[in-house]
């Protein structure tokens, strides 16, 4: 078989189990006791070994192999699961991630794991001893498939008069074990296919595990089944081999008197006499089998599909020119004054709107696969630095684009490592503050209009912005005269300014320098924000604001003088007409006063050196209030056109480093709108 | 580069006018030509670049040649084209004030930029070439958009 093709699959599907293997461990950490877990570790344990045996990556299958032998005892409850075994099983999925990546990367056994099998090994024999654990692992592999074979081969009472009614037309009860080849991808399929072709010889009244869980492919590698025929038991035998990846296939003939209590015989042999009532016994199990055959289409069409990315990329921008073409076509509608088309248009503009929350939605990812190998990390961390703290993760169904969810990962590990590190103080010194000495983490993700905001939260010592200021006097960052005027929110943001950071900051102050500057500028390079609030001693909350999509936004257009602009309707508080005597001065800032709040004023044709655009006194003037997290600006503007949505462009490379314009868009008539950066605009006000 | 290499070979050019002076790039680098269109200025842009475009769904960057190579400045003209190139896998346009032909020239009559060459920034160039009695100035497109990134940075 050439692997080479199920090469993708095997990377992400074992980079899922790992998640899922890390995210159990942690839980069962927590709850030594929970048997639940314990199974879903075991799966996942056993999938990845599977796929592993199968696509010849042996140092995987035989680490997880051991695994799975400690994680069977564990299960079996013949192990505690105590912090050593909890260490090691950690250690086994670090170990399991080297191993992947190091297959993604094109070299297989370069992590050495036997140190690790070998304690595997040891636990697993260190236990008084039980046969099980002694044995080898396949024997015990087997051990358990045999247990549950001979456990659940109980009939009820239909299933018995069902067999007897059988029995006396002469059909021949068996019972079919299934062995699937280790490591077979598609277990489901498989099931499914044996199932049918024991349709054809007759009738499968039950199968163990319920047919339910073969759907599921909640089993290991083994199923049974009773089948009602009167063919051969070897033809059976033959005609399941003949299916791909089935390895062993057992027909043995059921005696229905030995599986049961004899008063039950009795009562439903007496049944069974009846032959009306034979036929109205028999029929329900008919269909039984064939609702089983329509539950598995169902989840057929449930099941998801992996597309690339680039894909949907590609899709995206195709939906993004039809919306272009559909604002077009409205401009042409309403300039002409069409009426067909205008209503064709609306129903249009409904389909296209459709399509794109479609698209978008099918490019949503929930924000639970970057916060999932949080608690690890900070489980780690806490231990490395001595420190007690509890992680709460909030709001892990909260979706986000893919191209922000691939990138949002490495700034929340700052933030985190940050609150880890600096933040929450050790047990000694809490306890002397009078706080609880476990330190609270709090990472919560929640939708806020159009975008979504997470918030890193620690209720730690805070950050002192004392020292903030006197580094930053120190670096030069700020002069003294500039210090004097920030208040202390103000002086706080500085550790976002890049050159602040250092490792010395870092150590002997309060911290929260490292890579401040990077998180910051990862951040808004996704067109989001992120801004810090402290109180000394309570503890730190960064809050990063994130668009929801990348793609498409609403905007304000807006003219001045030749020249229209986009301003995203996200950092639009409202739109306000003053008088140009409403505008005062504050030290040469100009400033409009609004419900009791001094406002900056930014005219933008000065920003943005717009040519032609001296006017005479204008009796009114166009205000735009726009915000950029708690800080405030009015923007200046000729004419507001109208609120549009429009499809973000990049001005590609050679304009990258152009600040004040986050972008570009086309209009309804196939001219390029330049898309403001608020953020920015309000940094290079004045 | 195609112009650059001193195997006799004929290479296509495509022959545009900036003032009185006939230039050239290599028709490989050429992605098509257009008519003059709305050009929207970029605010802060280094001077150069005139603004960005539309082409068909893209924003496209669109450089004035002329401030490039320090040429007097004139209005457009009907036959005023946007030359769309596309060099080390940027795509922008160059604006020409009329495009003539495409020409075969051997590479071997390709001679180096010599100060010969009226007041015009040497590094932007590449060669001139003879075609028939004209001389025909080379562009080095891969210097003009380098200085265009480095000096996008600055700002």
């Amino acid at each position: 078989m050439d692997v080479n093709q199920y090469m993708g699959m095997f990377l992400e599907e074992s980079r899922e189990h790992l998640q899922a293997l890390n995210r159990c461990v942690l839980d069962l950490e927590n709850d030594p006791k929970n048997l639940t877990v314990l199974d879903e570790i075991f799966r996942s344990a056993h999938t990845i070994k599977g796929m592993s045996a199968t696509m010849g990556f042996t140092v995987v299958a035989e680490l997880t192999h051991e695994m799975e032998n400690v994680l069977d005892l564990l299960r079996k409850g013949q192990l505690p699961a105590n912090e050593t075994i909890l260490d090691i099983l950690f250690k086994c999925i670090d170990t399991l991630e080297q191993l992947i990546e190091a297959i993604a990367n094109g070299n297989d056994s370069s992590v050495n794991i036997k140190p690790l099998v070998t304690s595997l090994i040891k636990i697993a024999k260190g236990e008084p001893v039980t046969p099980a654990s002694a044995e080898p692992a396949d024997a015990s592999d087997k051990a358990i498939v045999a247990e549950q074979a001979t456990v659940s081969l109980a009939f009820d009472d239909t299933e018995t008069k069902v067999i007897k009614a059988a029995n006396r037309q002469g059909l021949r009860s068996f019972k079919v074990d299934v062995h699937l080849r280790d490591g077979c991808l598609l277990k489901s399929a498989r099931a499914y296919m044996v199932m049918n072709a024991l349709d054809e010889f007759g009738d499968v009244i039950k199968t163990i595990p319920p047919s339910d869980d073969l759907e599921k492919e909640n089993f290991a590698l083994d199923f049974t089944a009773i089948l009602l025929t009167d063919s051969d038991p070897e033809k059976v035998q033959h005609a399941l081999l003949s299916i791909s990846e089935i390895e062993v296939v057992t027909v043995t003939s059921v005696d229905i008197a030995q599986a049961e209590p004899s008063g039950q015989v009795k009562e439903s042999t007496e049944v069974v006499s009846d032959d009306d009532k034979l036929k109205v016994e028999t029929t329900p199990i008919h269909d039984a089998a064939s609702t089983a055959t329509t539950t598995d289409k169902k989840v057929k069409s449930g099941q998801s599909v992996r597309v690339d990315i680039d894909k949907l990329d590609s899709l995206l921008n195709l939906v993004g020119e039809l919306v272009i073409n559909k604002t077009r076509l409205e401009q042409i509608g309403a300039s002409h004054k069409l009426t067909d088309l205008a209503e064709t248009i609306e129903q249009m503009d409904r389909v296209t709107t459709d399509l794109q929350t479609v698209v978008m939605k099918v490019r949503m990812v929930p924000i639970g696969q970057v916060f999932n190998r949080f608690p690890r990390m900070v489980r780690d961390l806490s231990r490395d630095l001595h420190k007690e703290v509890n992680l709460i993760v909030q709001g892990e169904e909260t979706e986000l684009d893919r191209t922000v969810i691939d990138e949002i990962g490495d700034p929340l590990v700052h933030l985190l490592r940050n609150a880890l590190d600096h933040g929450v103080e050790n047990p000694k010194d809490r306890q002397a503050k009078g706080k609880n000495p476990v330190g609270e983490i709090r990472l919560i993700a929640r939708h806020e209009g159009n975008n979504v905001i997470i918030m890193v939260e620690d209720d730690g010592g805070g950050i002192n912005a004392d020292i903030i200021k006197q580094i930053a006097l120190q670096k030069g960052l700020i002069t003294p005269s500039e210090a004097e005027k920030m208040d202390n929110n103000d002086i706080v943001r500085l550790v976002f300014l890049p050159g602040f950071s250092t490792a010395k900051v870092v150590t002997d102050v309060s911290g929260r320098g490292v890579g401040m500057d990077a998180v910051k500028t990862k951040i808004e390079s996704l067109g989001g924000m992120v801004d810090v609030e402290t109180k000394i001693n309570e503890g730190s909350k960064f809050k990063i604001r994130l668009p929801l999509t990348l793609a498409i936004i609403q905007a304000l257009l807006v003219k001045v003088a030749e020249e229209i602009y986009a301003i995203p309707l996200g950092s639009i508080d409202s739109t306000i007409n003053i008088t140009p005597a409403d505008i005062k001065t504050i030290q040469n800032q100009e400033v409009i006063l609004l419900r009791g709040q001094i406002i900056p004023i930014i005219r933008l044709a000065k920003v943005l050196n717009i040519p032609n655009s001296e006017q005479e006194n204008p009796e009114e003037l166009y205000v735009t209030i726009v915000h950029m997290g708690e800080q405030k600006a009015g923007i200046i503007v000729d004419t507001l056109i109208g609120q549009q949505e429009i499809v973000i462009k990049s001005l590609g490379k050679l304009l990258a480093g152009i600040k004040v314009i986050a972008g570009a868009t086309i209009l309804g008539n196939g001219q390029v709108a330049l898309i403001l950066d608020v953020g920015s605009l309000m940094a290079a006000k004045g | 580069m195609e112009e650059n290499t001193l195997v006799n070979s004929e290479i296509q050019l495509v022959v545009f006018k900036l003032g009185r002076e006939n230039y050239g790039v290599s028709i490989l680098q050429v992605q098509e030509i257009k008519r003059m269109t709305d050009i929207t200025r970029v605010p802060h842009a280094p001077e150069y670049i005139k603004g960005v475009i539309n082409l068909r769904g893209s924003v496209l960057p669109v450089i004035d040649l002329k401030k490039c190579l320090e040429l007097p400045p004139n209005d457009d003209t009907d036959s005023t084209r946007i030359v769309i190139v596309k060099v080390e896998e940027i795509l922008f346009g160059v604006i020409v004030d009329a495009v003539s032909e495409v020409a075969p020239i051997d590479s071997s009559s390709i001679e180096p930029p010599t100060s010969v060459v009226s007041g015009v920034n040497n590094q932007y160039l590449s060669g001139v070439g003879k075609l028939e009695d004209r001389l025909i100035i080379m562009l080095n497109l891969e210097k003009i958009i380098g200085i265009g990134i480095d000096s996008a940075k600055i700002i």
